[in-house]
């Protein structure tokens, strides 16, 4: 019996911590700082707006742990010392392991910006940065008005949240138009609207120059560095992107980059060392996807597999095709395949757009240019089947299929309109037309 | 500032969740419709139809204001902002209130109903009751009852929280066509049509109150002599009554559950699923989403289901001819053809189900012994007057313990407390029967979609059956559950588009899924073919 020991609690460790429950005897540990038992990171943003309680984030109750024989132990861990196969912790303590999984997670990018160290300055990442947000901004006496910094999916999330509290809040986005690294013009320009109907203060093409501090080392306001203009404020969310979380793995062996270096099998430099979730970095990328992935799934999907290899049957990391989804206020995302926004988007990628027109729904569909293969599907307010895209996807379907037959894919509600056959419409006006 | 830290415990009210000044404005509105109700128990004998009528109205229209005042003015969508920190829904002081005040009202409607104004004796009613017959001679043409006035206040809880149901969910066409359908039953069939049937009642021709979509064993007391007398003596129409009734439980409930699932019923018919799913909303994450509570509510609801079906049993048996010159059902026959039946089930359900039951079958092998037991005992004691004595006693038992305390004051009183749905998770016989059903033979599931699912818990949260919907979603599983209605609001405030109910076929309804969709396909067939 083995002693495998799990550094984070977060969907990837616990994930992990669960197959090999499954798999083997092994005893398991997972360390965490944050919190002792597993929540759900995604929904953090519900315990503010008052959906949930944080109890209710809490995917298993808590005698689950005890149960399934799985230790859970609070505590930062500052070294790891991979010669004699021991974490230290902050607090001095020491724990051997035999196999150690890192799935540290990210922390929240500051860019150097001056006075992003201030009180009322903060990312949304962990449960400490919702505690501080009830600090800074549990009402709009407290903060009369909250600026943004950084126009990605947690970004609109905490905007989104500030809102539901009636907060005023200024959303400083560095790009021309919301999130359109990733999304098609057509796509982002509707949530530009969908952000502006909920009557959020949207500053596209807009950088933050620098957060002014009041006496009490408070933020008092921010910069713009466009204008100069000086916008009073209360809070400031930092929402530039994550970063793997690995300070703590400097002083190690383990080599690092961005991330915690894995090769396709998960494995570090160190033998029985792996990382796995946010703070993993893949020496190669895998197809198109990005050698740092900071979502839930492939946290998840990385702990399946890694399972397997503690276990004896080592296997390689092969996720399947891409998926994701979000949720911008009140219009639902899903994506499945690859749709690129204009800077990325590879020269034989064409695309179909249909819009609702109540301006809450709309899709955008890829594909191949010289041979109409369908490449990926964006859709907004519209649910869609997983199983059939993927499906789909696997057997290579062309374009052409895939909008005669979108209707199987519909995972809506009972009784919703359908727009298949307008969207059929609309898609085959414009192929006459292109 | 430090309490504003216990935002999880729900205790703190963050600004921007009370009440604004018109909303307050609405309240109070209301709050005098009810005063004036209150006040008729003091019997001031100054009070006419008109103020009946604007009573009525201005509680109607407080709700249905305020419901406009919230939601109108915001965009479609989910809207359970500060659910968690409003002290009404979050059992924080004005939800305690509210659970106490309903609880008196359904102890004294219950058991003290000359405090409404009963007149105990048979004379002219006083009080809140006469204060509502203007209405009830309207509709009936008899003066009020206090089961009239609790039928009225009931309705205009269904028709007005409804209402504001209908604005909160108006993006999501399977919530409104819903709850169009619960207002459609609670007014027709349990409201306005058992009080004009009334009016045809005349000396020689009786039907008995009559809710037809009331099904035994929701409707307990369905057959029981008095009633089944008084169809049979009303001739074709009275017959017809009684065969609708049979043929609700044993035909017409197995096919509609067959095809939907028991959301047919539970969500889009029965009164009780209504007022739970309209005046009941605000309440729904208030649950228990803890597997103990699961353990206790098999246990309880088919204890409950054994109970009416003894009850019922030994009911009908009392007042059955024991010798076969007057009419074919004589008791012994009734007692074969029942213990046939359940025997029937049962054999059927271990040949077929046993796979799918697992551990749950114990529940049913014990429910199914217990039963046939007792059956064999009425056999044998049914010539003495112990057992007559037995089958009253097991009636009134039963109405008390289940149809007043059990439905009434918990199951409604305590749903600031406990949540919405407490007696159709724990106490409700017709539920099991449904669910029984539902788990075993339906097409009705509810499907997760691939590996979507990001395990934040709206859906658990707000499931009103206490459903840990996201252990199934987390793992790619369908949710195929006795307990579901099939409500829909896990898949409406679902926010990544993980759930679907639908009718399917019965095929690979159950996927227990180990790994999800999107990983590895060589390691998908690896681990989920085992
Ligand atoms: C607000 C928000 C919303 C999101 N929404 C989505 C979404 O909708 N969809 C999606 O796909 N993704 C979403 N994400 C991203 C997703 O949550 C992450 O990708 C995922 O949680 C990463 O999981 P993980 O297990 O790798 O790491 P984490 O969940 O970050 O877990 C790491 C844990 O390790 C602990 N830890 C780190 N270092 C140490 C140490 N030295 N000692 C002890 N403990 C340590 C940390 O405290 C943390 O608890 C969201 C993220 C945030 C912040
Ligand atoms: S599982 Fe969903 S549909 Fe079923 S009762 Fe719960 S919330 Fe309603
Ligand atoms: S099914 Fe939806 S609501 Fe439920 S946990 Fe998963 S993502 Fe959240």
């Amino acid at each position: 019996m083995e002693h495998i020991v799990i550094i984070g609690n977060g969907i990837s460790g616990v994930t992990a911590a669960r197959h090999i429950r499954k798999l083997s005897d092994h005893k398991i540990t997972i360390v965490s700082a944050e919190s002792d038992y597993f929540f759900s990171r995604t929904a953090l943003m519900y315990i503010y707006m008052g959906h949930m309680t944080f109890e209710n984030t809490k995917p298993y109750e808590d005698w689950f742990w005890k149960k399934n024989r799985i230790d859970l132990k609070k505590g930062f861990v500052n070294l790891i010392d991979t010669d004699t196969k021991t974490l230290h912790f902050e607090n001095k303590e020491s724990l051997k392991y035999d196999k150690l999984i890192i799935a540290a997670g990210s922390k929240p990018n500051k860019f150097g910006w001056p006075g992003q160290d201030l009180n009322g300055v903060q990312g949304l990442y962990s449960k400490q940065d919702l505690e501080n947000l009830e600090v800074y901004a549990p009402d709009n006496n407290t903060c009369k008005r909250a600026v943004i910094v950084g126009g990605g999916l947690i970004g609109i999330e905490l905007a989104e949240m500030l809102h539901s509290r009636n907060i005023p809040v200024t959303f400083l986005v560095r790009e021309s138009s919301f999130w359109n690294g990733v999304l098609p013009e057509s796509d982002s320009a509707m949530i530009n609207r969908e952000i502006e109907r909920n009557g959020i203060d949207l500053r596209l093409s807009t950088n933050l120059k620098e957060i002014v501090s009041d006496e009490n080392d408070k933020v008092k306001s921010v910069i713009i560095e466009e204008t100069g203009e000086e916008i009073a404020c209360d809070f400031v969310g930092l929402t530039a992107g994550v970063s793997p979380n690995i300070n703590f793995l400097k002083n190690s062996t383990i080599e690092t980059h961005k991330g915690v270096l894995v090769n396709r099998f998960l494995e570090t430099n160190i033998s029985d060392v792996f990382a796995i979730g946010d703070c993993a970095e893949q020496r190669e990328a895998i197809g198109n996807r990005r050698p740092i992935e900071a979502v839930w799934y492939t946290g998840r999907m990385m702990g399946e597999t890694i399972a397997q290899s503690v276990c004896g049957n080592r296997i390689p990391y092969k996720p399947g095709h891409w998926f994701n989804s979000a949720k911008f206020f009140d219009i639902e995302f899903q994506t499945y395949g690859w749709v690129h926004g204009k800077k990325a988007k590879p020269e034989y990628e064409e695309q179909y757009h249909w819009k609702h027109q109540d301006d809450n729904k709309c899709i955008t569909i890829a594909y191949h240019k010289d041979n109409n293969e369908f490449l990926g599907i964006n859709t907004f307010g519209i649910r869609m089947r997983h199983e059939v895209f993927d499906k789909w996807l696997t057997e290579k379907r062309s374009v052409d299929f895939v909008l005669s037959h979108l209707k199987e894919a519909n995972f809506d509600p009972e009784f919703y309109t359908h727009h298949e056959a307008d969207i059929l419409k609309t898609c085959n006006n414009f192929y006459q037309t292109a | 500032m430090s309490n504003k830290l216990n935002y999880s415990l729900s205790i703190a009210t963050p600004d921007g969740y009370k009440n604004t000044p018109r909303q307050k404005a609405i309240i109070l509105t209301g709050v005098v419709g009810l005063f004036v109700l209150v006040l008729t128990l003091f019997n001031l004998d100054t009070f006419s139809g008109l103020a009946l009528y604007t009573s009525l109205s201005l509680i109607c229209l407080s709700i249905s204001s305020y419901a406009i005042d919230l939601y109108v003015s915001k965009p479609e969508g989910i809207k359970n902002n500060g659910v968690w920190f409003k002290s009404i829904s979050s059992r924080g002081l004005y939800g305690w209130l509210t659970g106490v005040v309903l609880t008196l009202f359904y102890i004294v409607l219950y058991f003290y109903p000359q405090y409404l104004g009963l007149n105990l004796n048979g004379g002219a009613n006083t009080g809140l009751i006469a204060f509502f017959d203007p209405l009830s001679r309207l509709l009936s043409g008899n003066p009020a009852s206090q089961w009239f006035v609790y039928g009225t206040l009931y309705t205009i809880a269904i028709l007005a929280f409804g209402f504001k149901f209908l604005l909160k969910y108006r993006h999501n066409r399977y919530e409104q066509l819903r709850t169009y359908s619960v207002m459609f039953f609670q007014l027709a069939f349990a409201f306005l049509i058992p009080e004009f049937m009334a009016r045809l009642n005349s000396d020689t021709f009786s039907l008995p109150y009559y809710d037809l979509k009331n099904i035994w064993p929701l409707n307990y007391y369905n057959f029981e002599q008095y009633r089944v007398d008084s169809m049979i003596s009303a001739g074709d129409v009275g017959l017809a009554i009684l065969i609708f009734g049979i043929a609700s439980i044993f035909i017409i409930t197995p096919i509609l559950t067959y095809k939907y699932g028991k959301r047919w019923y539970c969500s889009w018919v029965c009164g009780c699923g209504g007022l739970a799913e309209t005046a009941g909303d605000p309440f729904r994450h208030l649950s228990d989403k803890r597997q103990f509570a699961w353990k206790i509510e098999r246990w309880v609801i088919h204890s409950v289901l054994v109970f009416v079906v003894l009850m019922t049993t030994a009911v009908v048996h009392s007042y059955l001819e024991a010798d076969t010159s007057k009419y074919w059902l004589t008791k012994d026959v009734f007692l074969i053809l029942v213990a046939s039946f359940l025997t029937l089930i049962f054999v059927l359900t271990m040949i077929f189900k046993r796979h799918e039951l697992g551990k749950d079958a114990r529940y049913g092998a014990i429910g199914y012994f217990i039963i046939i037991m007792v059956l064999f005992a009425m056999h044998y004691v049914s010539n003495s007057n112990i057992f007559l004595f037995q089958a009253e006693t097991l009636r009134s038992t039963y109405g008390f313990l289940i149809g007043s305390i059990f439905s009434g004051v918990i199951g409604t009183g305590f749903y600031p407390i406990f949540g919405s749905r407490v007696w159709c998770r724990f106490g409700c016989p017709m539920a099991a029967i449904l669910g029984f059903q539902q788990r075993l033979f339906s097409k009705f599931r509810i499907t997760t979609n691939g590996g979507q699912c990001i395990s934040c818990g709206n859906c658990s949260t707000y499931c009103e059956m206490g459903i840990d919907v996201r252990a199934y979603a987390q793992k790619g599983e369908n949710i195929v559950r006795s307990s579901c209605v099939g409500c829909g609001i896990c898949s409406a405030v679902c926010p990544r588009g993980v759930l679907k109910l639908e009718n399917d076929s019965m095929k690979g309804r159950i996927n227990s899924k180990e790994i999800l969709l999107g990983n590895d396909v060589d390691l998908m067939d690896l681990v989920n073919q085992k």
